[in-house]
């Protein structure tokens, strides 16, 4: 009797704990009762196929950060050759790992390679032959820098979703390399300004012009070639101009001061009162840009965002910790612009592989439908089981709602997220969940027509199933754990739905129902029939 | 209320009638492939689809005709249909295409659907949802979703297998890979899309078609322990029937919240609840007819073997494990 009565404690404690969790936030919400904080903030959050938003897929190029590991790698050797004094015809990157140096004088061979042992640590060098030197990343390199991209790109996406005031944004590396950047924004439409705020390079480098602009890049060459140590860049032509041509203007390749050294930016107005960015430097760009204003003025500063001359300002005095960016900006660019450099520049590009909006509306149809064919499911279920079981038919269905109170809690709990296929998952659970009542049922049955009396063919008929439902519940776990492993998103709201169904379903059925059987036995002394 | 009370059908006659039929259904769908193909949705094929309401409900004819003159490349390869409930008004309209995969430009397809119904006059509209699905993706999901799919059916036929015996495991796994097929088969014949959730609905499937399985093989060897005398066919048998209510009241059970999802899940769920109906109808149909033929060829060849090996254990009894011994007893009582 008392092992009975604790019985009975556990099956309330637990229906109590997991209906506060489950189901009372629920409810709560949507009546406008108020609920505890701690319950609330529990509550089962809706996916994005529910709540409607922007689901994208990107990959980062990691090429981008290898090819400027090489880039940086060689420029620093033809630095190094510099000041040991060996010349060479040329030092070239090929490819996005791998960069070649050309024309070695055989009596400059030993030179060459002290030198080159100074620098390029992280590159494997080739025997050379008739002078000619190539020099590879090593494996390990290359996987640390494409690996880091990949965590930087999400960290610089991270910050960037955070400004855009995205409440419970989810931003997760997946794919099978390892590069892919999942965005999930609930409750953003404005899609385009999200993608662009996104995916942008994020770039500032300010450079000194050293000539130009001019109309076509051929005219800045000089001899067919960039002259060395410069770079030639486009960007739009003058203040005023909304012709939208391209200019271009040759500046020197090493930036005085690049987005790095920013401290903040905001939106603000340039002195004709047209939106513009303004930008202030952390003490070491401070002390960058006063020495080269300092330096250079009378010339003209190239204020670069993503390799393109966003304006060209001529320094009238020296500047230290101030600056302003203008252009023809919208008011909503300059929102946006100053966004993005704030957030950081992004180590790779980014492109996009997968993009889905859920319109509100959408969403909204879907929690309908959801809710719609999950009451009509259910009630065809109890109905089933009252019919067929009549008395122990209730005892089921107790068991039944009971699974769901469970399931609802525990997800909740542990954070999972309701989807559309979770919402079908729920569904199933009831229909298959039935089945161990079911089992359990059939099995009493047989034993009551063998003649046994009633409590023993209760006692036999759970004792003989429990270990078939525990065979089938941990093949269906099998199941659904690989169903978990391959899905997004959606898919796995799921597997979720209907792991942490079945688990709660071998609770409900086995303890639960056998309890509810046993207090309604325990009230009668001789029990000669059983409704069944 | 008590349904198949005390049934005595012979299920194991009509096994080759019922293996005829499941190859019959298998090759139609296999021929149905090899010159339809599967069609295969948006995140397996990769393209775009975007869902438009409408002010008032165009038909697709209109909604093509716009496409043919105002999209890149016409209305041909596209898909339109009406999305949904009628009362919402929505149109989703797929082209295979997507913008290039660099940069921003995926989308560049929607928005010329967009721009190629607004100049056709299709009437006031605004785009409550795009999807739009790159290669990389596609041809990623297609890998994972097969691997998912081989992988768990491995993981059952192990767990089977160790849980029971290797001709029980095989029975298993051989079901679930005929409600797999059966259910492809079926996919075929109605063309639904191959998407996501249908490839939730076969890994649940091939989950609770074993669920019917496991039931059964339980019966099974509970029954050859106490019905020692009898031969293997008998014990499938009376195993079957014992648990026939069971298995037709479970099944019963999924259906209806399947067929609930089917008819009130929306458009979303549509291919999915028509998967989870084949595969439960299959799962059961399979339990019943395959696994338990399929252990009695597996196992009905065990007495040859039995029988050669049968000086074996009888020489050295002694130094042979309980369970060992069990094993090669229980084979010579099957014949």
């Amino acid at each position: 009797m008392s092992n009975l009565r604790w019985k009975v404690i556990t099956v309330l404690t637990v229906l109590v704990v997991f209906s506060a969790v489950g189901v009372y936030p629920i409810v709560a919400a949507r009546f406008g009762v108020d609920a505890p904080k701690f319950l609330t903030s529990k509550a089962l959050k809706l996916g994005l196929d529910l709540k409607g938003g922007v689901h994208l897929v990107l990959r980062v190029q990691t090429d981008d950060a290898l090819r400027l590991e090489t880039e940086t790698e060689s420029e620093r050797l033809r630095e190094q050759l510099v000041t040991a004094k060996v010349t060479v015809t040329s030092v070239m990157p090929v490819g996005v790992s791998q960069f070649k140096v050309e024309g070695v004088r055989p009596d400059q061979d030993a030179a060459f390679r002290q030198a080159a042992n100074e620098v390029s640590g992280n590159f494997d060098r080739d025997s050379g032959t008739n002078g000619t030197y190539t020099f590879s990343m090593k494996e390990i390199e290359q996987k640390k820098l494409r690996e880091e991209a990949v965590v930087q790109a999400r960290q610089t996406i991270e910050r960037r979703v955070n400004d855009l005031g995205v409440s419970e944004p989810s931003i997760a590396q997946q794919g099978s390399n390892g590069d892919q950047i999942l965005v999930q924004l609930p409750g953003v439409t404005d899609v385009n300004r999200a993608k662009e705020i996104i995916r942008s390079t994020g770039l500032l480098e300010l450079k000194i012009v050293e000539q130009g602009p001019s109309s076509t890049r051929e005219s800045l060459l000089v001899g067919g070639q960039v002259p060395g140590g410069m770079e030639i860049v486009p960007g739009v032509s003058g203040f005023g101009d909304t012709s939208g041509a391209t200019v271009y203007y040759v500046v020197r390749k090493a930036a005085a001061v690049t987005g790095r050294d920013l401290r903040s930016a905001r939106p603000s107005l340039d002195e004709n009162n047209r939106p513009a960015v303004s930008f202030s430097l952390n003490t070491e760009g401070a002390r960058k840009f006063g020495k080269v204003t300092g330096d250079n003025v009378g010339r003209e500063l190239a204020i670069i965002l993503d390799g393109r001359v966003q304006s060209a300002p001529r320094i009238d005095s020296r500047i230290t910790s101030e600056g302003r960016i203008s252009g023809s900006f919208t008011q909503e660019e300059v929102q946006n612009l100053s966004l993005i450099l704030r957030s950081g520049s992004l180590p790779a590009s980014l492109t996009y592989l997968e993009e889905r909006t859920i319109g509100p509306s959408l969403g909204a149809d879907a929690i309908r439908s959801g809710i719609i064919a999950s009451v009509v499911g259910l009630l065809l279920v109890i109905a089933f089981m009252l019919v067929y079981y009549r008395l122990s038919g209730v005892n089921a269905v107790v068991a039944l709602l009971f699974n769901l109170i469970i399931l609802l809690g525990l997800m909740a709990y542990v954070g999972a997220v309701m989807t559309l296929p979770g919402i079908a998952g729920f569904v199933l659970t009831m229909g298959i969940g039935v089945d161990s009542n079911v089992l359990i049922f059939e099995r009493i049955k047989e034993e009551l027509e063998s003649q046994r009396g009633v409590r023993a063919s209760i006692n036999a008929g759970f004792a003989r199933v429990f270990l078939t439902l525990l065979d089938t519940h941990i093949a269906a776990l099998i199941s659904a754990a690989f169903l978990f492993q391959f899905g997004t998103g959606p898919i796995r709201g799921f597997a979720v739905t209907l792991s942490v169904g079945l688990m709660s379903n071998l609770f409900t059925s086995t303890f639960v129902s056998k309890t509810l059987f046993e207090l309604v036995l325990s009230r009668r002394h001789q029990v000669a029939t059983l409704s069944i | 209320m008590h349904i198949f009370k005390n049934t005595t059908y012979d299920f194991l006659r009509w096994r080759w009638q019922a293996i005829g039929l499941s190859w019959v259904i298998i090759i139609a769908g296999a021929v149905m492939f090899a010159t339809r193909g599967i069609p295969l949705g948006i995140e397996f094929a990769g393209g775009t689809a975007v869902v438009a309401q409408f002010d008032q409900t165009p038909s697709v004819q209109q909604v093509r005709t716009a496409l043919d003159q105002h999209y890149p490349g016409g209305g041909q390869n596209t898909v339109v249909q009406l999305y949904g409930d009628s009362s919402l008004r929505q149109v989703m309209i797929r082209v295979s295409q997507v913008g290039a995969e660099s940069g921003a430009s995926l989308s560049t397809e929607a928005q010329q659907v967009e721009t190629a119904l607004r100049q056709g006059g299709v009437g006031n509209f605004k785009i409550v949802g795009t999807e739009i699905v790159g290669p990389a993706v596609g041809r990623e999901l297609r890998t994972k979703g097969l691997s998912a799919t081989v992988l768990s059916l491995a993981g059952i036929l192990l767990y089977i297998a160790f849980r029971f015996q290797l001709s029980f495991a095989v029975g298993a796994v051989v079901a679930s890979i005929h409600d797999l097929l059966i259910t492809l088969a079926f996919l075929t014949f109605f063309r639904y899309d191959m998407s996501l959730n249908v490839i939730a609905a076969i890994l649940t499937i091939t989950g609770f078609s074993t669920n019917d399985t496991i039931v059964i093989f339980d019966r099974i060897r509970e029954n050859l322990r106490s019905m020692r005398r009898d031969a293997l066919g008998q014990v499938i048998n009376v195993s079957v029937n014992q648990t026939l209510g069971r298995t037709v009241i479970t099944s019963g059970t999924a259906l209806l919240t399947a067929i609930a999802l089917f008819f009130f899940g929306g458009e979303v769920l549509h291919a999915f609840a028509f998967t989870m109906i084949v595969g439960i109808v299959t799962g059961t149909y399979s339990s019943v007819f395959i696994a338990a033929a399929i252990v009695s060829f597996w196992k009905g060849k065990a007495p040859t073997r039995a029988a050669a090996h049968a000086p074996a254990p009888a020489s050295a009894p002694a130094v042979q494990q309980p369970t060992r011994k069990s094993k090669p007893q229980r084979k010579a009582r099957a014949s």
